[in-house]
């Protein structure tokens, strides 16, 4: 069915057709309205779950690690400051494999306090064990949760689906809502394992006395984490086969002949289609990498992208004080041992929502196709 | 009053409590009365630490151990599922210590009591962080020392059964490993009533109190009988009745045995008695005016 919905309301549509059977949620700007929706839905009597609302974004993670631990399937919400309060609560919840979703609205963290997007929130919590899938559009944002309930209870990895704040979360774009008839062949009711046995009991997530004991967990769940990626791939061309649409851990645009590729994430990527296009029509050779799966790191992938590409421009919506943007080192790290070699060129656009406009981008793609070499330090893109 | 078998032990031997635990035994009696139909969150405390070490478990119950701060909210997560499963046969127990429950805690306490959420709070009070060593917690009575309170605290102690009553939660106690019925009677009424339930149970540390291993119960009695820690029920945060009736023995007889009370001089322990005598006439106002209503 053909429908209108922001990125929040496509998020807790999905989330409404998974069947998520427990929601605990928390208010904060721009995530709200999926909070809002799916409150309306279970007032309406159309939610199959039940809706708790905490009092803090701490708890919903408690009672989603809780929860899905005893055997529901579990969602929750969060932007910014809500998700930095459960930065504890996610490393716990990856530790304790539990596969529980959770959809992120990337918007700036304080200091100063402002509402707009910025990936930092997000991409600070890199190291806690969860997926992380960026989507462009509010399409891929309803793919992306029905997709991430099959990716994580099949590697018992969470994850987030993350969406750029208003661009998306707030900005209505028509759509396509399956069936939920076919939903339910693509992603049954869950059956996770049973971890409280009153036949078998356990100490779950008990202390560990030893480096040695330690160890194999974390090592588990890094292969895990590897192995996930082909999950990631499958569950991918399989939605792509029932529903005609799929997105691949990332999307190269034109990078087959390519003198420059740029590297996006999120919803400025198809202002940089439109960016390219205009390139091309000048004749100049300029592709595009989309990256949407964060973690685990698509490196095979971004390897394969950039063989014999001579120049890269990343352009980050996020910053690492004291480094550079994100995605841009972690493009680096990925290429350092790898045949693929590019020069790579580092730029800050578009922080606390500022406009990322085709033409700024087809004025980067110039500047970094003039530049003999990449500067040391990022460039930093004030707007138009 | 058994209502049910209170003599099956779920706690094994062999846990890692210290010599004259008073958390050993209160965890003892309350799985208990619990049964075996239970599953337990426990949150980092002693009790977390009694409970054995991985892979081993002194526990004859499915148990969780969660966050530092999240008893309350993890225990309503599994009570949730299990409903959502149809499971509404098996109980769920949060044990946490009075760090866990009167400090880094309590807002999500307060969360699930305000929710109403169907699982038993158990707080396992032995008046300071003692798992991490002996440092004060809001539920550090004012003058006793600890390692941080070396002078003896200052503040007093925290009223966290004034707090839970003020949620009118269906059913808030006292109990004491001193007197081992009372408690495990009270657990059995908890799991009988729908919503949040709160146990405040104060459990003497021979270590953290600085006194012999064998005084253990003996301080939990002379807490009860001095009126320091009175046995008393609050049903709907309203309804307030005492389930034993102290001696009200003079309060420097549970202080004397305790070295963290060491310090202080005739006129300090003047004080306490006055200040423990102001409570207990606030507290008995409470239940003469539910008498007086005729509400119990």
């Amino acid at each position: 069915m053909r429908d209108l919905l922001s990125g929040n309301y496509a998020i807790a549509e999905a989330v409404r057709m998974a069947k998520a059977q427990l929601i605990p949620a928390y208010p904060i700007t721009p995530q709200t309205p999926i909070y809002e929706r799916l409150s309306e839905m279970e007032s309406q009597g159309t939610l199959p779950g039940v809706m708790v609302r905490v009092e803090s974004e701490h708890s919903a993670m408690a009672m989603c690690i809780a929860a899905s631990l005893a055997g529901v399937r579990v969602f929750t919400a969060t932007s910014s400051q809500g998700l930095a309060l459960m930065h504890e609560m996610l490393h716990f919840a990856s530790g304790n494999r539990v596969p529980v979703v959770m959809g992120c609205v990337n918007r700036v963290l304080a200091v100063p306090w402002s509402f707009g997007s910025d990936q930092t929130d997000t991409l600070s919590q890199r190291d806690t064990g969860w997926m992380q899938f960026y989507c462009e559009d509010n399409q891929e944002a309803f793919d992306t949760v029905i997709q991430a309930y099959r990716i994580s209870e099949a590697t018992m990895l969470p994850s987030m689906v993350i969406i750029d704040a208003f661009f998306n979360s707030h900005f209505i774009e028509p759509m396509d809502v399956p069936d939920q008839r076919l939903i339910d062949l693509f992603l049954p009711q869950a059956t996770l394992p049973e971890r409280f046995d009153l036949n078998d009991p356990a100490f779950i997530s008990n202390v560990v006395t030893s480096g040695a004991q330690f160890l194999p967990f974390r090592e588990r769940a890094f292969t895990d984490m590897e192995k996930a990626k082909e999950i990631i791939r499958e569950v991918d061309i399989e939605y792509r086969a029932q529903f005609g649409r799929g997105y691949g851990m990332v999307e190269t645009v034109q990078t087959k002949d390519a003198q420059l590729v740029l590297v996006t994430s999120g919803s400025m990527t198809s202002t940089a289609r439109m960016a390219i296009e205009a390139l091309r029509d000048k004749g100049l050779k300029v592709g595009l990498l989309k990256i949407k799966a964060f973690r685990p790191f698509p490196s095979r992938e971004v390897e394969d992208a950039l063989q014999n590409i001579p120049k890269v421009a990343v352009i980050d919506r996020n910053i690492s004080i004291g480094k550079e943007g994100i995605f841009c080192q972690e493009l680096k790290s990925a290429l350092y041992n790898s045949t693929a070699r590019p020069r790579i060129y580092g730029y800050i656009a578009g922080l606390d929502g500022l406009d990322v406009s085709p033409e700024i981008i087809e004025n980067i793609c110039l500047e970094v196709l003039g530049k003999e070499m990449p500067d040391n330090l990022p460039i930093w893109v004030k707007g138009n | 009053m058994y209502k049910e078998n209170t003599v099956e032990d779920l706690m094994r031997s062999g846990h890692f409590a210290c010599p004259g635990c008073g958390v050993a035994i209160a965890m003892r009696l309350v799985l208990r009365a619990l049964g075996r139909k239970t599953i337990a969150v426990i949150i980092p405390s002693c009790a977390s630490i009694i409970a054995a070490t991985h892979p081993h478990s002194a526990l004859e119950i499915p148990a969780f151990h969660g966050t530092f701060e999240t008893a309350a909210p993890t225990a309503a997560g599994i009570s949730y599922a299990l409903k959502i499963r149809g499971k509404s046969d098996i109980t769920v127990v949060a044990i946490a210590g009075d760090g866990g429950t009167f400090d880094i805690g309590l807002q999500s306490l307060s969360g699930t009591a305000d929710r109403n959420e169907h699982y038993i709070y158990v707080c396992l009070d032995n008046e300071a962080y003692m798992n991490t060593g002996i440092q004060a917690s809001s539920a550090t009575p004012r003058r006793a020392w600890t390692i941080t309170t070396p002078a003896g605290r200052s503040a007093r102690k925290k009223n966290i059964m004034e707090i839970m009553a003020a949620h009118r939660i269906p059913y808030a106690a006292t109990a004491s490993i001193g007197y081992p019925q009372d408690l495990m009677d009270k657990v059995q009424k908890a799991k009988g009533i729908e919503g949040t339930k709160f146990l405040h149970i104060l459990t003497p540390c021979a270590t953290g109190w600085r006194m012999a291993e064998n005084l253990t119960v003996n301080a939990a009695i002379l807490s009860v009988e001095t009126r320091i820690f009175p046995l008393y029920e609050v049903f709907d945060g309203k309804k307030y009745g005492i389930t034993y009736e102290p001696q009200g023995l003079p309060v420097e007889e549970y202080l004397k045995i305790q070295g963290r009370y060491r310090h202080l001089d005739a006129g300090q322990i003047e004080r306490m008695q006055t200040e423990t005598d102001e409570e207990w006439e606030s507290l008995y106002r409470h239940v003469t005016d539910c008498q007086r209503k005729g509400a119990l």
